[in-house]
């Protein structure tokens, strides 16, 4: 059994009771959510759905055509992810003991692209915008510092055109 | 366009969808309703527990192919018909059930729910349609109060479209060539037929390929009388409590063609040994359903009664015999001769397969049987041949005891003309015998043939086989009298103590204008066999000693 990732893009009906409806057809089937993201789409009668799982193969193919067959869904796709443009926001409060910490904090989200806001001098809090790698990535690197807080957002993901 | 509450626009609709009977029990959320209900040409039949009401409208609907109604008030009303909605959902029976609620003001939103009262006749026309096309199933409609009560214009549409909602495919004809060609490749092909083939009706189509190629139909429980099981090539059913014949052939196979199954364990034991050396060409309306347990090599979705009258015709093309003279035929033959012969059966006059094959000899073929949960019904799955496809009906997703016997009622609303019998055990008796009231009160008699062992008999001879004879809350005594029982809701009470007896208590039962139950003392120790035990393949069944 190989896991693999994946990236489901949903398009659903905007209405209460849909996220719901999804979410729990991830639980009856015993699959976890790693990460979602929902918002409405250019049409307001429609919302996006981005969710990402792991699985196998079997599983994976499984999920997509149960959510398919939900009457709330209008189209699911398995995107992908090299043919896809995928990102995430995530805001840190990392923990600042002493000055020169703060320096190489700042260093660091410049090498990142991310933005700092709220910079005090106990901590400071760090926003990303990137791929689940990256952020890892990042991740790593600052949590020598003390990381006091994540709150992740969830992929949002778009196929790129022509792919 | 005409002005009208929203009750009677949901009366009107319902008078729409061909809906003449409707099962329930009214309560404070749903008087509105009623009061429409009152006026319209709607019959209300009356239970006295709302998950019985379920169980009709639900027995209803497998019967006559149009989902079955049930009427039922908010909270505990709405709660006790879930049991109803999850056993219908489960065994893809047709079926609306429509739940008063309290007033919008005082409820959170939900979406299925039609929040003003002009949105009820296309609420109604979606969910008759998502419940009886494609693969069938349960759909609420949840109404609250007072949009029971406001008045609006009304719209009764003709048709609806449900834009996340796409339930035909039509089946992809080079599917069915190649899963032609592989059936004539094989060296010992089987039909496994499943519930999707009486669902769909699928029966003349079925027996034609069968007979074409003749090969050797074997079914799931809940496909048991897709194919007459008198037929010379019918092997009867495979799983659990699957004729010997019909599991040791299966194992055999190298090839399947399952139509209208999704494989659950109970039939083919565990999956990896299942697929083991045998290609698998799986018929199903629902693609969700293909691969989802077993490995498939061909995949035709579609309706299977379409996609068996392709085949057929594409054979009749190929213009191809199949002589019956071959090698795997006359194996077939010999193993299933072997086993209807030297199959070891309980040796007392009221063993379980003398009551049902004695059943089956005064049962006229076209009447229509149920079953509850528990021994009995994997006896009448064993001994109760099903002639007539498409007669024979029980809980098998779920496996829901007292299923049977509202079920059997509802059965007989829609099919009034043919006797109607419930194979049921105490166990699951008890849990909706209170529905002898509508039955006797509703003119809808209906046999009860109770194989009474005094015990949840399934569950005792599992604790006889797996846990050292460690008997706990299986013990139901004699208690109650079922012949009192019958008689004290003013229905027939026959207690039959020999064959003989019960021929005359079934020709009693046949004959009376009210509900008959046949209280039917058997073995207490008697198990079913033959058993595959839970999480073995179907090759280590257990047989009678």
């Amino acid at each position: 059994m190989i896991v693999m990732w994946a990236i489901l893009s949903i398009l659903v009906e905007n209405k209460p009771g849909v996220l719901f409806k999804v979410t729990n057809l991830f639980r009856a089937r015993n699959f976890n959510i790693d990460s979602i993201s929902v918002g409405v789409t250019e049409n307001p009668e429609f919302s996006r759905m981005t969710i990402t799982t792991y699985g196998d193969e079997k599983q994976i193919q499984q999920i997509v055509k149960q959510l398919d067959k939900m009457i709330d869904t209008i189209e699911v796709k398995r995107l992908d992810e090299h043919k896809t443009v995928y990102r995430e926001v995530v805001l840190f409060k990392i923990k600042v003991s002493k000055a020169a910490n703060s320096m190489e904090i700042n260093k660091l989200a410049n090498a990142y692209g991310a933005k700092v806001h709220d910079a005090k001098k106990e901590s400071i809090m760090v926003e990303l915008t990137a791929t689940p790698d990256q952020i890892s990535a990042f991740e790593e690197l600052v949590k020598p510092f003390g990381i006091l807080e994540i709150a992740r957002t969830g992929i949002a993901a778009l196929q790129r055109t022509g792919a | 366009m005409e002005i009208m509450s929203g009750s009677k626009a949901l009366m009107k609709a319902l008078e729409k969808e061909g809906v003449k009977e409707v099962f329930g029990l009214p309560g404070g959320a749903n008087l509105p309703m009623y009061d429409e209900l009152y006026k319209s040409n709607i019959r209300h039949i009356l239970v006295r527990h709302e998950q019985s009401a379920a169980h009709m409208a639900d027995g209803f609907g497998r019967v006559s192919r149009k989902a079955g109604v049930c009427f039922a008030t908010s909270g505990p009303g709405a709660t006790n018909i879930i049991t109803g909605l999850a056993t219908a959902q489960a065994d893809s029976a047709p079926m609306i059930a429509v739940t008063g609620q309290v007033p919008v003001k005082m409820i959170g939103r939900d979406a299925f729910q039609p929040r003003e009262a002009n949105e009820i006749p296309e609420v109604v026309k979606k969910g008759f349609y998502i419940a009886e096309t494609g693969r069938p199933g349960a759909v609420l409609i949840d109404i609250p109060k007072d949009v029971q009560q406001n008045e609006a214009e009304m719209n009764f549409p003709d048709e609806v479209r449900i834009r996340g909602y796409h339930p035909w495919a039509d089946a992809d004809v080079s599917e069915i060539d190649r899963a032609i060609d592989l059936l004539l490749s094989a060296q010992r092909p089987i039909i496994l037929a499943g519930g999707g083939v009486i669902i769909s009706t699928a029966f003349s189509e079925l027996q034609s390929l069968a007979e074409m190629l003749m090969i050797p139909v074997v079914t799931t429980f809940k496909g048991k009388g897709a194919f007459p099981e008198n037929h010379a090539l019918s092997l009867g059913p495979i799983g659990m409590h699957g004729h010997a014949e019909a599991n040791k052939l299966m194992v055999e196979a190298d090839c399947v063609l399952a139509i209208g199954t999704r494989f659950s364990d109970r039939s083919v034991g565990t999956f990896e040994e299942f697929e083991k050396n045998l290609k698998i060409i799986h018929m199903d309306v629902d693609p969700a359903e293909i691969g989802k347990n077993q490995t498939t090599h061909v995949a035709v979705v579609g309706d299977v009664k379409a996609s068996l009258r392709i085949m057929v015709k594409l054979l009749i093309k190929r213009a191809l015999k199949k002589s019956d003279d071959n090698v795997w035929l006359k194996h077939v033959n010999e193993v299933r001769d072997y086993w209807r012969q030297n199959l070891k059966i309980h040796p007392g006059e009221m063993g379980a397969a003398k009551i049902l094959r004695k059943l089956r000899e005064v049962l006229p073929k076209e009447a229509i049987v149920t079953t509850e949960v528990g021994q009995h019904q994997m006896w009448a799955s064993l001994f109760f041949d099903v002639i007539q496809p498409g007669t024979f009906f029980s809980s098998t997703g779920l496996g829901t005891m007292g299923w049977g016997f509202p079920a059997a009622i509802g059965a007989k609303t829609a099919r009034p003309d043919v006797p109607v019998v419930d194979i049921a055990g105490d166990g699951s008796f008890n849990m909706t015998e209170n529905s002898l009231a509508t039955s006797v009160l509703e003119n809808l008699p209906v046999i009860v043939f109770l194989v009474n062992n005094y015990s949840l008999g399934m569950v005792a001879q599992w604790q006889r086989t797996f846990y050292d004879r460690r008997m706990i809350g299986v013990d139901q005594k004699n208690c109650p009298d079922y012949v009192k029982l019958a008689e004290s809701y003013g229905a027939q009470g026959i207690r039959a103590q020999s064959l003989d007896e019960l021929g005359k208590a079934i020709k009693a039962g046949l004959k009376s204008d009210v509900a008959t139950v046949i209280d039917i003392p058997i073995d207490p120790e008697e198990d079913v066999l033959p058993f595959v035990a839970p999480g073995t393949p179907l090759k280590d069944m257990i047989l009678p000693s």
